[in-house]
């Protein structure tokens, strides 16, 4: 059996899957101290279900904390970024291409040094460590120990990065570096950008990921566990810590993975309202659609390969501003159940307004778990102007419909699958959708796709198509990342190849080419 | 026309220009970037009408030459076009009056824009080729005209400089003109092809700034009303939605300083193949083993969705496009320009197989008035399978 979590700004879902049968499932508030809601929701579904801990494989723990902090700017480590590969890049430095907001938050501390490589391999310019030691006595001065390190090429050649961060930690002890060349593939501002948000999360990692440790010791739950990356697979814990932004983007996809296994729907479009944000997806074939082009997250480019979502402000959480109207994107998140009216609080969300407006209960025969009618105390909205109230209904569900339409392929309409603790605010339909499920269990879609998860592979490494055909180098490739899924836990007969990547490297002898093949597969029932 | 290029005017000649790039010629949003700092640095670009140019005004055109996969890693320096100039001035001992566009497509659609702000000169609404070529003498400016590619200057991110004095032919000038960029880390500053304003008025495919504006306008309302953007690109160039499909290989190879290789796409319902063979642009298209498009003509692919170019270096599996050929210039389709730029000067042994109509190198009037955008997308719908995404 399997426990998958989802660990959300507003609440921390819970579910205990045998196979493919959900056996109990909840939703508690996140609190401040996540440990404590997660041993909280864990408590919950070990005693519903009444089984013994021995017979849990593995717990999943899926996070949409870390895309949440980048899209608020909120615990973020102020961060210093060295680039290396003078005088190239002087005129889009780093952060260029940044909202001013979050460059401000984030410090923009950027230094250009020298150093850097051709794509042939040669240095762009002599690699100067007097420099580089200069700057880090400025970072050190400037009172930062976060430092994300890129150098031009360094997909191809990481030594100037890992020269550096030996600079930077002998005049920083302890500092927190991550190198471009560990994120992400060529494209400079795009690796560089993810490194940058990646040194900036690492706090908030540390301190996350040791919550959700101690949450399980406490339950004395020995079971291996797991964080989902953002493309839908497992990383296990101490990685987690050191690549936080590997997360971005997995609440989306467990979610709709969640979406697609509830439904059974394999195509429809899933809108998925936090407590905070709203996430949009498309599922194609019950799995979701990738975007083709560079992604945004919180106004920044990345490369990643990720699901394509579009993200609005909107959430259970969201504060409502009455003249001018105004819902979110601001949200009280894990605090809802303190700060709403509808819980004892002062601040006026989105919750107390549709309470306010009168709960409609879920269809489909949906259950009400931690949802709809178990909303707090309706008499502390009672007072609510009924003007505002159809004006704020009327205005998230004009949020939601223009994003939905903006997801869509075509005029044609389309099933929506709504899931998530927000799925309340949904209260009409949407203009555009044939349909609107609200499947059983849809409150805990998310911890459903964590629970699911797969275990992938990858290989990433330069042939020589001197020595092998490309098929034989493809075959090669595809066989090495199959076998490292294997390895980390996933069933040989499931194993499928989902993606495939070539650049070549011009000008190397013997035609090479960097192959990137990733596979991926069910974690293997224990 | 455009008169002035302003920090509102980057986006849709960054769209528009990718469009043209034929999968080619880098992304023009690094470019772009680079071109909004130096626009709050002094201000709008100054655009010159073709035929306003004085007959002995003095222009050259300037661009990155350099291999597409290395531009979105090695940023430039920033004042690589600028310095090129500089260079070739000095050899010649006389100013630049304004700055003609090499090569509208793809990145260096924003080089003159940069080069030509940074200098204090205009930048020429004319360029070469109407699209993304990958070769210094495909360029209409040099077919069947006494202007020479030679002589030229180069320069690299640091402060090397080369200087290409004479060459005997273009194609030499082009071969030089390779082993300097890759010794320069394959992407240089390149200024040449020096004319006198009655030479860009005779040869130049015109407009084509305006025309990569219009475009990319026309994309961004279409994207905010939900329109079918690919129909929206194909109207706009004159051409058609050839195909509708997903990627389902890449073959890449690099030869000659070239990436090559070829692309296959299958229809949604898996009837129909679509196979395009690239050599850093998209030159010849095949729907189930029969030649659609051809080299000059443009082969244009774009996102399903959004209708945002995809050029050869981000192909991947999976990706739903959009396929869209349109006319090349008239100035690339007499028999001297075919020798040059035609499917044989690819390597490919077939023949041109122009494209009815053409909209690119025409006054402005011509794209800016005309809507065709509903008998368009009723003459896709009309061609059954090949383009219906369903």
């Amino acid at each position: 059996m399997r426990i998958g979590v989802d660990v959300g700004g507003t609440n921390t879902d819970a579910v205990l899957m045998d196979g493919t049968t959900v056996v109990s499932s909840t939703k508690t508030p996140t609190t401040a101290n996540v440990s404590a809601g997660i041993a909280k929701a864990l408590r919950t579904v070990l005693e519903d279900s009444g089984i013994d801990r021995a017979t849990i494989d593995g717990v999943m723990i899926g996070t949409t904390h870390f895309t949440n902090a980048v899209v608020e700017r909120k615990h973020l480590t102020p961060t210093a970024c060295i680039r290396l590969g003078l005088p190239a890049t002087v005129c889009l430095p780093p952060m260029v291409d940044w909202p001013d907001d979050l460059r401000e938050i984030v410090g923009g501390n950027a230094h250009l040094a020298h150093g850097g490589h051709e794509f042939d391999g040669r240095e762009i310019s002599a690699y100067q460590p007097d420099e580089v030691r200069a700057i880090a006595e400025k970072i050190r001065d400037a009172g930062l120990d976060a430092i994300a390190i890129s150098s031009v090429f360094s997909p191809v050649n990481a030594t100037f990065e890992e020269q550096s961060a030996e600079i930077v930690r002998s005049v920083i002890p302890g500092a927190n570096i991550t190198l471009s060349s560990e994120i992400g593939r060529i494209g400079l501002l795009e690796r560089e950008n993810a490194a940058i948000m990646n040194s900036c999360l690492r706090q908030l990692a540390a301190r996350t990921v040791d919550g959700f440790k101690a949450a399980l010791d406490e339950l004395q739950i020995t079971a291996p566990f797991y964080i989902s990356q953002n493309d839908g697979t497992l990383m296990n814990a101490d990685f987690a810590k050191e690549y936080p932004v590997l997360t971005f983007a997995s609440g989306p996809t467990n979610s709709m993975r969640g979406a697609a296994f509830l439904s059974g729907l394999r195509d429809a479009i899933v809108v998925d309202v936090g407590g905070t944000t709203t996430d949009i997806g498309v599922l194609q074939h019950g799995f979701p659609r990738v975007a083709a082009l560079a992604v945004d997250i919180g106004g920044v480019r990345t490369n990643f390969r990720m699901p394509d979502t579009y993200s609005i402000g909107l959430g259970g959480g969201s504060l409502i501003a009455s003249n001018p109207l105004k819902v979110g994107p601001r949200s009280v998140g894990y605090e809802l159940t303190e700060k709403a009216l509808v819980f004892g609080g002062d601040v006026l969300t989105a919750t107390d307004v549709i309470v306010a407006g009168g709960v409609s209960p879920p269809r489909e025969g949906g259950s009400v778990e931690g949802g709809a009618l178990s909303i707090g105390d309706a008499s502390a909205v009672s007072h609510l102007d009924a003007e505002l109230v159809a004006a704020v209904q009327g205005r998230i569900m004009e949020m939601i419909a223009i994003a939905v339409d903006r997801m869509k392929t075509s005029a044609t309409p389309v099933p929506v699958i709504v899931v998530g603790g927000g799925s309340i605010l949904v209260t009409g339909a949407v203009e555009g959708a044939s349909e609107i499920i609200k499947p059983d269990h849809f409150p805990v879609a998310n911890a459903i796709g964590a629970a699911i998860a797969q275990v992938g592979g990858e290989c990433d490494r330069i042939f020589s198509l001197a020595e092998l055909s490309r098929d034989e180098a493809l075959d090669q490739a595809k066989g090495e990342a199959s076998d490292r899924a294997v390895n980390a836990g996933a069933d040989a007969e499931s194993i499928e190849i989902v993606d495939v990547e070539e650049v070549p490297l011009a000008y190397l002898p013997g035609n090479a080419t960097r192959i990137m093949v990733k596979a991926i597969g069910d974690l293997v029932e224990v | 026309m455009l008169r002035q290029v302003t920090l509102e005017d980057i986006r849709p000649i960054a769209i528009g220009a990718g469009i043209l790039g034929t999968g080619g010629g880098g992304n023009p949003y690094l470019g772009g970037l680079h071109l909004a700092s130096v626009i709050r640095e002094k201000g709008p670009q100054a655009i010159i009408d073709p035929f306003d140019l004085a007959d002995d005004a003095l222009c050259c055109v300037v661009g990155s030459i350099g291999a597409p996969t290395v531009s979105i890693e090695k940023l430039p320096e920033g004042t690589e076009m600028m310095r090129a100039m500089r260079e070739l001035e000095a050899h010649i001992g006389r100013r630049f009056d304004a700055v003609a566009i090499a090569e509208i497509g793809g990145a260096n659609s924003m080089q003159p824009l940069i080069g030509g702000l940074q200098a204090g000169i205009p930048t020429v609404d004319s360029d070469s080729m109407g699209r993304a070529f990958p070769e210094i003498q495909m360029s209409s400016f040099l077919f069947d005209t006494s202007a020479k590619a030679a002589p030229l200057a180069m320069v690299d991110v640091a402060d090397n400089a080369a200087l290409i004095p004479a060459a005997v032919s273009d194609v030499w000038a082009e071969k030089m003109a390779r082993n300097i960029a890759v010794s320069m880390g394959a992407r240089a500053g390149l200024a040449g092809t020096i004319m006198t304003g009655a030479q860009v008025k005779a040869a130049g495919v015109h407009y084509t700034l305006s025309l990569a504006h219009h475009l990319g306008s026309r994309v961004i309302e279409a994207q905010e009303r939900k329109a079918d953007v690919p129909a929206v690109v194909a109207d706009a160039l004159d051409g058609e939605v050839i195909f509708c499909g997903k990627i389902t290989d890449v073959d890449r190879r690099v030869s000659k300083g070239f990436a090559r290789g070829g692309v296959r796409f299958e229809s949604y319902s898996g009837a129909d193949v679509l196979e395009i063979e690239f050599q850093n642009e998209f030159l010849i298209a095949y729907i189930n083993g029969e030649i659609v498009a051809t080299v000059p003509d443009l082969i244009c692919i774009v996102t399903e969705e959004e209708g945002e170019p995809v050029t050869t270096e981000v192909l991947r599996y999976g990706t739903r496009v959009a396929v869209i050929a349109a006319p090349a210039p008239a100035q690339l389709k007499s028999g001297v320009a075919l020798d040059v730029v035609g499917p044989r000067a690819f390597g490919y042994d077939v023949d041109f197989r122009p494209l009815p109509g053409g909209v690119i190198g025409r006054s402005p009037q011509r794209f800016t008035t005309e809507e065709k955008e509903d008998t368009q997308r009723s003459q896709r719908e009309l061609q059954g399978n090949h383009a219906n995404p369903l």
